[in-house]
C-alpha cells in the first residue's frame, strides 16, 4: 500500500496491481443472506434440482463479485483493517483529496461463481482526470478495474469503478469513502 | 414467458420498448443494514446514523452500491427465469436512498440481438426512483435462450461473448 502521488500516475496506469485472493471460499450461507436482503426467489439460488439443470450445480448471483473478497471487519493479529479497492485510498492519500464518492462502476460477468471457489482479484489503474470542480468540491476523477479469476485460472469478472476524489468547499471533515 | 417456454423468457418473446413490470420495496433501517453486511461492507455510513449524518453529510444511512446490485439482479430475473444469464451492468449512482423511502423500480428494453456465437441478447435500461427522482440508473445486457433447448449458462471460452 503506498501513496500515489501526480508523478506516480502515468507508470502506473494499465498495472496490475494488489493480487489478492479471497479470505474465505465462496460459501452458501452468505448467498442466501444476500438473497434473503432483496428478496431474490430466483430458484437457481434455492432449488438444487434446478440449479443442477439450468448452471450445472449450485452458483453465486454474478452480481455477488464483489463480495468474496471483501476482508474480514477483524481478524486475529491484523494490525490495521484491509481495505478493498486498495488503489483508490492510494490515490486519495497520494493526492491529499480527503473525500471521495464512485459515481458509477461497471460489471462484466465471465464464468459463474461457485461454492467453493477461491477467487483471486487485481486491481488496475485505467486513469486518472485532471482537476475538476464538481457541486462536491474540487477534485479528481479516476477509473479502476478489477479482475476477478477463480482458483482454476478462469475469467470471472471484471469490475470498473469510476471514483472521484475531492476536497471540500469548507474544512474537510474526515477520510472515509461513500458507496 | 410463454406456457410453452415454462420457466424460461425466450429471446423471441421480447421486443423493443418492452416494459418490465415495475417493483415497488418500502426501505427500512433494517434493509439497509441487512444489505450492507450482506455485501460484507462494514463501512458506518451504512449501519451507524450519526456517522451518516455528521461525516457524509446525508440525512441518514443510506443502501449500499453493492445491495443495490443485487436489487437490480433481482428485478432482472423475476422478468427473464433462471435461464436469463447477466452479461453486464453499469450503474450511475444520481441520489441516495434511505429507510423511509419507498423504491421503484422499472425498466424497458432497448435492444435486442444474437451475437456472432449465437448467443441471444436483450438490452435493458432500468433506474430505481424514489418519489419519481432516479436514484441510480442501470444499464444491463442478459443473455437469453433463442429456442426452447437453448441454455445461455452452456457457454463458455469464446462461445461467451458478454
Amino acid at each position: 500500500m503506498s501513496a500515489i502521488g501526480v508523478d506516480d500516475i502515468e507508470r502506473l496506469i494499465g498495472v496490475e496491481q494488489y493480487e489478492e485472493e479471497g479470505g474465505f471460499p465462496v460459501e452458501q450461507g452468505y448467498i442466501w443472506t444476500t438473497c434473503a436482503s432483496v428478496e431474490n426467489g430466483n430458484p437457481l439460488f434455492w432449488d438444487e434440482q434446478v440449479a443442477e439443470r439450468v448452471t450445472g450445480g449450485p452458483i453465486a448471483p454474478p452480481t455477488m463479485v464483489s463480495v468474496w473478497f471483501r476482508p474480514h471487519h477483524w481478524a486475529p493479529g491484523r494490525a490495521t483493517q484491509g481495505l478493498p479497492l486498495q488503489i483508490h485510498f492510494d490515490l486519495k492519500e497520494g493526492l491529499g483529496l480527503p473525500e471521495a464518492v464512485m459515481s458509477d462502476n461497471t460489471i462484466v460477468f465471465h464464468e459463474p461463481v461457485r461454492p467453493g471457489d477461491r477467487l483471486v482479484t487485481r486491481q488496475i489503474l485505467r486513469s486518472v482526470s485532471d482537476e475538476k470542480t464538481t457541486k462536491l468540491g474540487t477534485g479528481r476523477f479516476w477509473v479502476i478495474d478489477v479482475v476477478y479469476r477463480n482458483q482454476r485460472g478462469d475469467l470471472v469478472a471484471v469490475e470498473s469503478y469510476t471514483g472521484f476524489g475531492y476536497r471540500r468547499g469548507v474544512a474537510p471533515g474526515g477520510s472515509e469513502a461513500t458507496s | 414467458m410463454t406456457a410453452a417456454t415454462g420457466d424460461r423468457r425466450l429471446l423471441g418473446d421480447v421486443a423493443v420498448g418492452d416494459e418490465l413490470p415495475p417493483l415497488s420495496y418500502p426501505v427500512t433501517a433494517t434493509t439497509v443494514v441487512l444489505g450492507a453486511l450482506a455485501a460484507r461492507d462494514w463501512r458506518p455510513m451504512h449501519h451507524d446514523k450519526d456517522f451518516a449524518v455528521e461525516r457524509n453529510g446525508t440525512r441518514d444511512i443510506f443502501l449500499n452500491t453493492p445491495n443495490q446490485a443485487a436489487w437490480f439482479e433481482r428485478f432482472v430475473t423475476d422478468w427473464t427465469g433462471p435461464y436469463g444469464r447477466l452479461q453486464r451492468m453499469t450503474f450511475r449512482m444520481l441520489g441516495s436512498i434511505f429507510p423511509g423511502d419507498t423504491m421503484v423500480f422499472g425498466g424497458a428494453v432497448t435492444g435486442t440481438g444474437v451475437d456472432d456465437q449465437g448467443c441471444g441478447w436483450v438490452a435493458l435500461d432500468i433506474s430505481v426512483s424514489v418519489d419519481g427522482d432516479a436514484k441510480t440508473t442501470c444499464s444491463a445486457r442478459v443473455a437469453l435462450p433463442v429456442a426452447a433447448d437453448d441454455n445461455p449458462w452452456e457457454r463458455r471460452g469464446d462461445r461467451w461473448k458478454p
